[in-house]
């Protein structure tokens, strides 16, 4: 394989696995602080996607469109958290579950009533369409460098809110133990809103900016919160750092399973068999990999609970 | 629900009744000009068994199984791969093939059961979803059985003397099967074995201490409910004589987890009463109803808020 494809594969997994980072972060935090199994954190990717697509066209700017499709989806999540979510903390899991699908069923068939059953189209803002030359023979989509760029600066941001500041903070006690933080006179009730609203916020960045390169259409969010779950899973539950490097991995693991799995099985298998078994041994790669990191580590890479 | 005592012991007889009622309804059906209806009716029972068979698991076990939909689909690819490669012979028949196909689900459960039960609680989940999300993209991949287009059957297995082929006959077959598979269940639960499965549930350590082999219970409950799937799988792929990947999709296993905690987690009757109550909402909302799933999901929040022990939870206290 030549080195400029093993670099250009670099990319694109670092760029699907930040992406997927924005969305584990708030689902591990949901997840680790609230104890809360929360099925519709694809549904909010989904409706920031629908929202920054139909902003984008309303404002005619993809930078305000995004904007405003963040700050709608946040209202929308804790809007979600104040009315249902609230009340499920102190239910079973199983209760959470049945409840949270209740949710899936109501959003994408919400997103049918107000946008149609039809894919949304959703283009690459015209100052990114093109491509950047990174090295001799090697150009990259402009689109797709900015989106490495969001991620890395979300995830620093993150970093620094949740390491350095008061807030994050209290997030880390309740990750840790919730009983004591709120015994120390966390007020945990406010923190859990301003966490889904920014869990939310998270999705519909990722929407936004994944929309214009998958399809903007009901149903996204279910495919990729699994990829999410299993990035939470591997990373250790309630853990950012973890579903960082989780994310990566995950990110790195499947695009180049996708890309160099084919081509190494057309090696010794007939090209339509290979074209064929090659897609399905790239998904399976992902949960071999979780399987081999629970093996190794039975909490997650980074446990978080003591 | 209380009652006075002299209708309580005639409610005690409401299995039979449901019974009578199940094997009048071709009758009544043809009657009113619903014959479409039968194979609706054998659909719901299927997925009854698909659900009780996780409900062993979920409910009265602990074990909550996100992978449940591998056995089904295992269990109807046995069907279908046997009736394309050995067709025309014994393999057909249905006394061969479903036997099969509750092996092979037992065997696919025994192997997943031995890796996943070593984990717990969303550990368990993630382990179980992820084994049968690989059995999905391995038949996604397998082009000559289909790939991601399925396999569609010629015709439904066979039995000698009995036309299966026939809508209302497949239904009294499944009927029985689904019969026997809810005596077998409440006996299960009422023996020992449901005691200790039950106990596991409340507290792991506590039967550890007590002398139990936990891991070899949930074994042999995680296997049984394996078989069980596997024939559940058999059936659909006969009702419909069309089986695909998609029977063990990730969603298709959430589904069957949700009838089985819309139903009544650890109630004989909770299977059943989740599939069908699920089905039914899914099939006669959109003839009201543009954007029925919205009121679905008003509905199965309802559940969650005001009956949180499941609509077989509503009748005993």
């Amino acid at each position: 394989m030549s080195g400029l494809l093993f670099a250009e594969q670099c990319l694109n997994g670092l760029q699907f696995g930040l992406m997927l980072f924005l969305l584990a972060a708030g689902l591990t935090l949901v997840f680790g602080i609230m104890d809360l199994i929360n099925l519709a954190h694809g549904s909010l990717y989904m409706l920031g996607a629908y929202l920054a697509a139909t902003l984008t066209q309303a404002t005619d700017s993809f930078l305000s469109g995004v904007a405003l499709a963040l700050c709608a989806t946040a209202l929308i999540g804790m809007l979600l958290e104040l009315t249902v979510l609230r009340h499920l903390y102190r239910r079973d899991h199983l209760s959470q579950v049945l409840a949270t699908f209740a949710l899936i069923l109501i959003a994408n068939e919400a997103t049918r009533a107000i946008w149609g059953v039809q894919p949304l189209s959703f283009n690459v803002p015209a100052a990114l369409s093109g491509s950047v030359q990174l090295l001799p023979g090697l150009s990259y989509s402009a689109f797709r460098l900015a989106i490495i760029a969001v991620g890395l600066l979300v995830a620093a941001l993150l970093y620094l809110l949740i390491g350095r500041t008061r807030i994050g903070m209290l997030v880390r006690a309740g990750a840790s133990n919730r009983a004591m933080a709120t015994a120390m006179g966390t007020n945990i009730q406010r923190l859990f809103t301003a966490l889904f609203g920014v869990g939310a916020a998270l999705c519909a960045l990722a929407g936004a900016m994944l929309g214009p390169l998958l399809a903007v259409q009901v149903g996204m969010g279910e495919n990729i919160l699994i990829l999410a779950f299993v990035v939470v899973v591997i990373g250790g539950i309630g853990s950012v750092r973890g579903a960082f490097v989780g994310a990566l991995l995950v990110g790195v693991v499947d695009t180049f399973g996708r890309a160099f799995v084919p081509l190494t099985l057309r090696q010794f298998l007939p090209p339509a068999l290979a074209d064929a078994a090659g897609p399905s041994l790239a998904a399976i790669s992902i949960y071999i990999l979780m399987i081999l990191v629970l093996l190794w580590k039975p909490q997650g890479l980074f446990p978080s609970r003591a | 629900m209380t009652m006075p005592a002299q209708y309580s012991r005639w409610f005690a007889y409401w299995p039979l009744a449901l019974l009578a009622a199940a094997l009048l309804l071709p009758q009544l059906l043809g009657w009113f000009g619903f014959d479409f209806y039968v194979s609706f009716a054998t659909r719901i029972m299927i997925m009854a068994l698909l659900a009780s068979s996780l409900n062993l698991l979920v409910g009265t076990g602990g074990m909550v199984s996100l992978g449940h939909a591998a056995f089904f689909g295992a269990g109807a690819y046995t069907v279908a791969i046997l009736a394309r490669e050995w067709g025309g012979t014994p393999a057909e028949s249905a006394l061969l093939s479903w036997p099969l196909a509750m092996l092979v689900g037992a065997l696919l459960a025994a192997f997943i059961g031995a890796i996943c039960l070593r984990t717990k609680g969303v550990y368990f989940i993630m382990s179980t979803l992820a084994f049968a999300q690989m059995l999905f993209y391995v038949f996604l991949s397998l082009k000559s059985y289909g790939g991601d287009d399925g396999m569609s059957l010629t015709k439904r297995s066979t039995l000698p003397g009995i036309d299966l082929g026939a809508d209302v006959v497949f239904y009294y077959v499944v009927l029985a099967l689904f019969a026997v598979a809810l005596l077998l269940l409440g006996r299960l639960d009422r023996a020992r074995f449901g005691k200790v499965l039950r106990g596991i549930k409340d507290n792991e350590l506590r039967m550890e201490s007590l002398g139990f082999a936990v891991f070899r219970f949930k074994l042999v409950a995680f296997i049984l409910a394996g078989a069980m799937a596997g024939l559940a799988g058999a059936l659909m792929g006969n009702l419909n004589n069309f089986v695909s990947p998609n029977m063990m999709h990730w969603e298709q296993s959430g589904v069957v987890l949700v009838m089985v905690i819309l139903g009544g987690l650890g109630r004989l009757w909770g299977g059943l009463a989740g599939a069908a109550a699920l089905l039914l909402l899914e099939e006669i909302l959109p003839n009201f109803l543009p954007h029925w799933q919205i009121l679905l999901g008003v509905i199965l929040l309802a559940v969650v808020f005001f009956a949180p022990r499941g609509l077989a939870g509503i009748f005993r206290a």
